[in-house]
């Protein structure tokens, strides 16, 4: 099943675009992103992995000549999830300020009340 | 039928049509996603330089661990950017938190010397035990990034994750003596200052920014790799300082919703 990561990564993709879509509550859409956000997270590791590859990590155990799995996803990996938490605290920010100013935090009322 | 199915039922009603289309559209989404990852190389033989990579970086960087040798010297630039995501969402966040209330409308209510809901002994005990191996666990993190997993950016958020366990096992009290929200914010402005300045030092030293100009040491060591080291120890302090400013704002608003 070579290709069972990268459906993994488009499943995540898409149940969580879908749990944006019909999101009752904008924590709840938040988290939704996030989901959507670790497919990526999947498909970069998946394009990188060896089989039968070393972490790439050299140690006195591990020799610079073994087979190893692409350190440049996972740095690109550890950008991703950085960039995941900046996204996630400024919308959980934005959240608090609507459900201030609209006292609901539901998407839907939000649409409502802006007419 | 109760009042909330009823609700429910309404809004999923509401949410017809609209889920329909959504139905449509991200089942053509799944169908080009997975068209476009069946022409990926096969799982398991990636096809970048992975060897060579960590080759370059061990014998000529001395950083043993490869994807932080990545991050802060093949990919430092990128690594400015990104910290300087996490600087400005911190700021974004903190202005967005701090809009139309009084400035020293949490201080006020903080010194109304009305205590929060006391925590349980046990919890307090607990946290009080562990934010000291806490510390310690993160500034090793931040410090031996080059030689083992980790780094700055895991080292800071376990770092902030102390200070955040040192505010849930004394509540508000403890989180004002620990956690001064100007000291944090000076602790995330001096880390991504410094990072910076470990920029400018490439072109003022070398021959570009970035340049890793330190002496790289024996591959291994703690005192190793050169600016790889210094520029995680930056960003770890910047991490710190930022994820401990974006919750200290979400737990200032706990304190302003709760006690209104």
């Amino acid at each position: 099943m070579s290709v069972l990561p990268y459906l993994v990564a488009a499943w995540l993709l898409v149940i969580g675009l879908w749990g944006v879509i019909t999101s009752r509550h904008l924590v709840h859409m938040v988290l939704c992103l996030g989901v959507v956000q670790s497919s990526t997270y999947v498909l970069l590791l998946a394009v990188g992995y060896r089989t039968g590859g070393q972490a790439p990590i050299v140690s006195s155990s591990v020799p610079p000549s073994s087979p190893f799995v692409d350190p440049i996803v996972q740095a690109l990996t550890l950008t991703d999830v950085v960039v995941e938490a900046t996204v996630v605290a400024v919308l959980l920010a934005l959240t608090v300020q609507a459900h201030k100013r609209f006292g609901t935090a539901d998407p839907n009322a939000l649409g409502a009340l802006r007419g | 039928m109760s009042a909330g199915a009823r609700t429910r039922a309404a809004a999923r009603a509401r949410l017809g049509p609209r889920t329909l289309l959504a139905a449509l559209a991200l089942a053509g989404l799944a169908a080009l996603v997975v068209w476009a990852v069946s022409e990926l190389t096969p799982f398991g033989t990636p096809s970048g330089p992975a060897n060579g990579v960590v080759k370059t970086l061990v014998f000529k960087r001395h950083a043993a661990n490869a994807v932080n040798g990545v991050t802060y010297d093949l990919r430092g630039l990128d690594t400015l950017g990104e910290e300087l995501i996490l600087f400005v969402a911190a700021l974004g966040s903190s202005v967005l938190l701090r809009h139309g209330r009084e400035s020293d409308e949490v201080e006020r209510k903080r010194a109304g010397n009305e205590p929060g809901p006391r925590t349980a002994d046990a919890l307090r005990a607990y946290g009080t035990a562990l934010v000291g191996p806490l510390v310690v666990l993160g500034v090793y993190v931040v410090t031996h990034g080059h030689l083992t997993p980790g780094g700055g950016f895991q080292g800071g958020v376990i770092l902030a994750a102390g200070l955040l366990l040192a505010y849930a096992a004394g509540q508000v009290v403890a989180l004002e003596r620990v956690e001064p929200t100007t000291l944090v914010e000076v602790t995330d402005a001096t880390g991504a200052m410094a990072y910076a300045l470990v920029a400018v030092g490439g072109l003022v030293f070398a021959s570009a920014a970035l340049y890793n100009f330190l002496p790289l040491g024996t591959t291994g060591q703690l005192l190793s790799s050169g600016t790889i080291l210094v520029l995680s120890c930056a960003v770890g302090v910047e991490v710190t300082g930022a994820v401990a400013l974006i919750l200290t704002e979400l737990l200032d608003q706990t304190l302003l919703v709760g006690r209104e």
